[in-house]
Order: C-alpha cells, then sequence, then structure tokens
C-alpha cells in the first residue's frame, strides 16, 4: 500500500467503545485510501460508523472509545503514533474538518472574524491584525456577501447557509492538504446546498487539497465524489470509483441502498424497494457477514463466516462471497436479480 | 371544486412579535400569507419547499393545533374554524397528524397499549371490551408484532417508533391524515420501508394524505398533486408529473435542479441561486421571489403575481403557477441574468 499517491492511508483501523464492560466496535477493521486532490465519499446509514471513522483520523475519539488498533498514514507518517502536541498542530493546519450542525461548532460568544483569526494566529504564527486580514479575504472566499460588516457577526447574526460558509472559511484558512467534511450540507435546504457544494468543488480545484465527505446522500455523492467506499456495521463493504459504484454496484448492500432512494428526476412506478429488516445492534452482530439478516442472497455460508474485501482488477473491492470463487449459490447478478430475490425475501 | 375533501380559502397565519418594554405586538412573521388549496377525497397533495415557507404552518393550522389568523377552513362541507374547542376535538378523529419526530411526539412513559388506547378512548370510536382486537390489528397493520404491545417507545428503533406514530393516527380511523415531515429521520432503506406501509394504508383505508416534506424524491413517490410553497405564499400547484417535468415558476425549477442526482453522468443545467431566502417578518414586495429570481424585472418588484393556468396540463383544475413571465420564459423571450 506504500504509494506516494495517496495524501492518506488507512489501515485496519479500528474504533471501540467501552461501555458497561462491554466492547461496542464502531469501526472494526477499515481499510481504505484517498488518491491526493480527489475526493473520496464514504457512505452508510447511522450508526455504520462513518463518522467515528473520520473522527479517529483526526484522533477525536474521547472517552470512552479507543482507537484500538490499525495505522493512519497521513504522507506516509502514521497519526497514531503522534504526541497530543504534535496531532494538534495537524489539526486545522494540515487536516481540517467541517461537521453538519455549524451552530454547534462554532463558538457562540465570539465574532466571526475573531474565530477565522484564531485558528490562522495559531498555525501560522500571524499576529492579530494580519490575521483579521486574512479572514477578511476567507470571507470573500467563500462568497460572504458585504465580508467586511460580516467580519463583527456572531453566529448567531448568521442564517445557516452563511454559517457553514463560516466553518469552511475556518477550515481553509490554513490551506490544508486534507479537509474531511461529515455531513456538511445535510442541515441545509437543497438551494443552500447547491452553493456550498459548489463552493467546495471550487476551492478543492483552486487550493488542491483533498477532501474526505461523509454523508448519507447518494445524491450528492454523484456529484461531488471521485471514489466512494459503502459502509455497513462498521464495515467496508464496497469501494469504487463513482461511475462503477453508480452503474454497476456490486454488493447486495449498495444495490439496496440505490434502490430504495426515490428519485425526484424519473418516474418510479408501483412499490419501492427495500432492504428487510434493520441494522444489527452493536451487542447482537452477526457472526459472518453483517448484512446476512436482510440480504437476500444470503445462503449459509454468509451467515458462517465473513467474506473478506476482495480487489478487482480495476482496483474497486467488495466484501461479498458472491464475488468469490468460494461462492456455492447458483450465479447471479445483483443488480439485475435484486428485485426479483428481495420480493421473495420471507 | 365540490368534490375537494379539504378547501382552503385564503388561509393567513400571522405570528405576532412583541417588543419594546411593554411587549406591544411590533411586527408579525407572515409565515402562510393567503393561500387557496383544496385536497381531493383519497389523493395525496403535497406541499414542499424550503425551511420557513410555511409548509408545516399550513398543516398545523388546518388541524388548528395553531389558530389560523383569517381565512377558511372546510372539511367535508363543514366549516372547522367555526367550531368551538369542544366540537374541534371531537372532529380531530377525521383528521390526524403524523409527525417528523417520534421521539418527541410519544410518550415516552407509556406503552404502546397505553398510547394506542389513549387514542381510542378519547374518540371513544370503539367500545372497550373490542379494543384490545383492534390494537393488535393495528399492530399488524403497520408491521409491528402483538408482543410489542407493551414496550414502550424507547425500546424500538427510528423506524418503528414511525410506525407507532402511524398506528395512533390510523387508531381512530381518520379520513384525512397530514404527514409532517414523517420519513424524513429515516435513513433510506427504513424510509422506503415506510413509504411503501403509507401507500398501500393509502389504498386499503381510503385515505387522503396532506404530505408535507422538503424531500422531493420523496414527493415524486407518494403524491398525487404537488403544491410548492415559498415564503408563506403558494408558487406552483399541479400534477405530479406535470409539476416535476414541466416546472413553471423560476423557484420551482431552481429547486429541482438543486437536487444532486444519484447517478455521475446525469447531464443538467443547474441553476444556483444567490443568496438566501429572505426574512418573512418583511417579505419583499411583489413577487417574493423577485430578490433571488434570475428573470425579476421591475414589475416582479411592485405587482404580486396571481396563481394561473400555465396551459400545462388541461386536465381537471390544470396546473397553475404565481409568475408574471410564464409564457415569455418558456418561449425564450427572457432570459436569466445569471445562471
Amino acid at each position: 500500500m506504500e504509494n506516494n499517491q495517496n495524501i492518506i492511508e488507512v489501515n485496519e483501523l479500528q474504533t471501540s467503545f467501552f461501555v458497561g464492560g462491554k466492547e461496542v466496535k464502531a469501526v472494526d477493521g477499515v481499510t481504505f485510501s484517498v488518491p491526493s486532490g480527489k475526493t473520496l465519499g464514504l457512505v452508510g446509514e447511522s450508526g455504520s460508523g462513518k463518522s467515528i471513522t473520520s473522527l479517529s483520523i483526526m484522533r477525536l475519539i474521547a472517552e470512552p472509545g479507543k482507537v484500538k488498533g490499525g495505522e493512519i498514514k497521513f504522507n506516509g507518517e502514521n497519526l497514531l503514533d503522534k504526541s497530543e502536541g504534535k496531532m494538534r498542530r495537524i489539526r486545522g493546519n494540515q487536516i481540517s474538518m467541517i461537521f453538519q450542525e455549524p451552530m454547534t461548532s462554532l463558538n457562540p460568544v465570539f465574532t466571526v472574524g475573531d474565530q477565522i483569526a484564531e485558528a490562522v494566529m495559531i498555525h501560522q504564527g500571524l499576529s492579530k491584525k494580519e490575521a483579521l486580514k486574512k479572514a477578511l479575504e476567507m470571507l470573500e472566499l467563500v462568497g460572504i456577501p458585504s465580508p467586511k460588516a460580516r467580519l463583527k457577526n456572531y453566529p448567531h447574526e448568521l442564517s445557516g447557509g452563511m454559517r457553514q460558509r463560516v466553518m469552511i472559511a475556518i477550515a481553509l484558512a490554513c490551506r490544508p492538504e486534507l479537509l474531511i467534511a461529515d455531513e456538511p450540507t445535510t442541515a441545509l435546504d437543497v438551494t443552500i446546498q447547491a452553493q456550498i457544494l459548489r463552493l467546495m468543488r471550487n476551492l478543492q480545484d483552486e487550493l488542491g487539497m483533498s477532501v474526505i465527505l461523509i454523508t448519507h446522500d447518494l445524491g450528492v455523492v454523484a456529484e461531488t465524489c471521485d471514489y466512494v467506499a459503502v459502509m455497513y456495521s462498521g464495515k467496508i463493504v464496497e469501494y469504487a470509483d463513482v461511475n462503477s459504484l453508480f452503474a454497476n454496484p456490486k454488493h447486495p448492500y449498495t444495490v439496496g441502498l440505490l434502490k430504495s432512494l426515490p428519485r425526484h428526476d424519473i418516474d418510479q412506478e408501483g412499490e419501492l424497494s427495500t432492504i428487510k429488516g434493520m441494522v444489527p445492534t452493536p451487542d447482537d452482530m452477526p457472526k459472518g457477514c453483517r448484512f446476512a439478516p436482510r440480504c437476500p442472497f444470503a445462503r449459509d455460508m454468509c451467515r458462517e463466516s465473513l467474506p473478506h474485501l476482495e480487489e478487482e482488477e480495476n482496483g474497486n473491492q467488495v466484501r461479498c462471497w458472491i464475488h468469490t470463487d468460494k461462492w456455492d449459490g447458483p450465479e447471479v447478478n445483483v443488480k439485475h436479480d435484486y428485485e426479483s430475490a428481495a420480493s421473495q425475501q420471507s | 371544486m365540490t368534490t375537494n375533501l379539504l378547501q382552503v380559502n385564503n388561509l393567513k397565519q400571522y405570528f405576532p412579535i412583541k417588543g419594546g418594554i411593554f411587549g406591544r405586538r411590533v411586527n408579525d412573521v407572515k409565515a402562510v400569507d393567503d393561500i387557496t388549496f383544496g385536497v381531493r377525497e383519497g389523493e395525496t397533495l403535497s406541499i414542499v419547499g424550503e425551511s420557513g415557507c410555511g409548509k408545516s404552518t399550513t398543516g398545523r393550522a388546518i388541524l388548528r393545533l395553531d389558530e389560523p389568523t383569517s381565512g377558511e377552513v372546510t372539511f367535508n362541507g363543514e366549516d372547522l374554524l367555526s367550531l368551538s374547542k369542544g366540537e374541534m376535538r371531537k372532529r380531530r378523529k377525521d383528521l390526524q397528524i403524523i409527525f417528523q419526530d417520534p421521539y418527541a411526539s410519544i410518550n415516552p412513559r407509556q406503552t404502546v397499549r397505553q398510547v394506542l388506547n389513549e387514542a381510542m378512548a378519547i374518540q371513544n370510536v370503539v367500545p372497550k371490551e373490542k379494543r384490545l382486537d383492534r390494537m393488535m390489528e393495528l399492530m399488524k397493520t403497520v408491521g409491528l408484532g402483538p408482543h410489542q404491545l407493551d414496550r414502550f417507545p424507547h425500546e424500538f428503533s427510528g423506524g418503528q417508533r414511525q410506525r407507532i406514530g402511524i398506528a395512533r393516527a390510523l387508531a381512530v380511523d381518520p379520513k384525512l391524515i397530514v404527514c409532517d415531515e414523517s420519513v424524513s429521520a429515516l435513513d433510506v432503506s427504513i424510509q422506503a420501508q415506510v413509504l411503501n406501509l403509507l401507500k398501500k394504508l393509502q389504498k386499503e383505508f381510503n385515505l387522503t394524505y396532506l404530505f408535507i416534506s422538503h424531500d422531493l424524491g420523496v414527493v415524486r413517490h407518494i403524491s398525487d398533486r404537488v403544491m410548492v410553497m415559498y415564503l408563506g405564499k403558494i408558487v406552483e400547484i399541479g400534477d405530479k408529473k406535470s409539476v416535476f417535468d414541466n416546472p413553471k415558476h423560476p423557484y420551482t425549477k431552481t429547486l429541482l435542479s438543486a437536487i444532486p442526482v444519484p447517478d455521475p453522468n446525469a447531464k443538467r443545467d443547474q441553476i444556483v441561486l444567490k443568496g438566501d431566502v429572505p426574512s418573512p417578518i418583511d417579505p419583499p414586495t411583489g413577487c417574493r421571489f423577485h430578490t433571488r429570481c434570475p428573470f425579476a424585472t421591475d414589475k416582479c418588484k411592485n405587482e404580486v403575481p396571481e396563481l394561473r393556468n400555465t396551459g400545462a396540463d388541461m386536465m381537471k383544475e390544470g396546473h397553475n403557477a404565481a409568475c408574471h413571465y410564464i409564457e415569455e420564459i418558456e418561449s425564450g423571450e427572457m432570459k436569466p441574468k445569471y445562471t
């Protein structure tokens, strides 16, 4: 996996929470990499471990959580070996993060200008005056109207879209190499979402940074990502370039997810396809493939043992017995056969 | 028009803003400002729009969960706004609501049995001795097991809890259900299950839905007709297919073009609006969309456009939009000032 073109490589990451003497494996052996200058989408439903993965990269997992194992190589260096002091110099400087809810991640008692300035003062050692000048530049960059007046505003004086722009301004003030965006547009209206996504794309081109975009919205993924990792119950079940993932999804979970999505742009007559049942709870994790209890193709082998993430010739990966030599069932075309198989599911 | 189960005429909902040292009424939030529409029996009419457009307020005003400022709400030929509080409570047997957040709308200290029993007791729809049978039946209808009847809400997942909300609404045999963002908090795979359930129930019990949502994918799937709101006004209303495939109002066009499509190769001309939704306290004059509209002229600033037939869908009441320049934009005579 040594590859200079990857800005970040995550290997066998394990993050668990220890509650009431029990271990809950939130992230269980996650491996992926992000090519330099590209955007990776990390997709999954609630509880799939996508946010915990990103917090692990930032080393922001708090008690009772703990990164148990694996490595996170950023520019060739393992972040998990860094001291807290060194990590602090990386955070907000080389790796930045934006969150879903800008109101709770901005400090309500400081002005917007002060908060942007703080980041550059800490990381780049600028004076307050220079930092405020930089803050003004950043507000212009993220397209906030009358930026000079806005510098003196408090977060509550701004709308949701404006706040998210301020978050982006803070995150990008130090020109990070990697931006982790955790559901950055989920709380926003679609017309504002379109503005923010366009802004993020333009800034990425301009600054040449790499992005990990965490989202549950497959539309946003299709629009902004180069690569996609689909997570389910703490594991990656499929990793592919964005075109392959949407044109030719391999894992039954990915297919189910795509088919259960109501579309605004095309007619879907009749019932929506669904995924039976629900996500397993951590204290009742299936022994084999985590998706087996809901999978319309599951056989005994799926329930018994966990498949590996297998790499295909094109570099895409899928964790499913169907795509291995060991598959002992009838030949299956997952995308094509999903609906008929799902309708026969009890 | 006489066949409408629900008819809303000139509905206004203003919320006062108190200010000054005496707490005088200094201004109003004009959440819903003079809207008129009807819902036919057995259909699903969706209200869509962004936060603050007044879609939820409309739903709440119809049920009189907030007392409307003025207007007329006729249900089954009866004017709901002239009923006394007691009469209105009885009428709510026919008009139910399912909220977005089942965590917040179901009493956490009651078991499912108590929740359903209370609903039936208040409306007195089922005699006491038959209630247990009815509960069992309801649980089955919404896809829960009868053994789950004595569980508390926290013992259920989000999707199951929403099913409890649906069972509670169904318990009193309603005619119309207002679904206020009822599937918005759910993951897609669970959302699909609940949407299928709502559709199935509609057929089975001949229900009428007023479906409030910001998710246009969900709306396209569930609706017969769609109504688009912006800042307290209806900007477009019509048959689902007509509105989605042939939107007439510039706002509807931008709204539809702004939604990301789950297909990386989809070619589309995205119109990205400038600015935010203005405040409903001091909404723009004339057409409320004129501050963000790429086609706006002086006329839009000064004259309020009326809802009028667009000629797109000649059936029934057709497809209406509130824009001065539907024809000019359609013919290409007017060009957007930015894209």
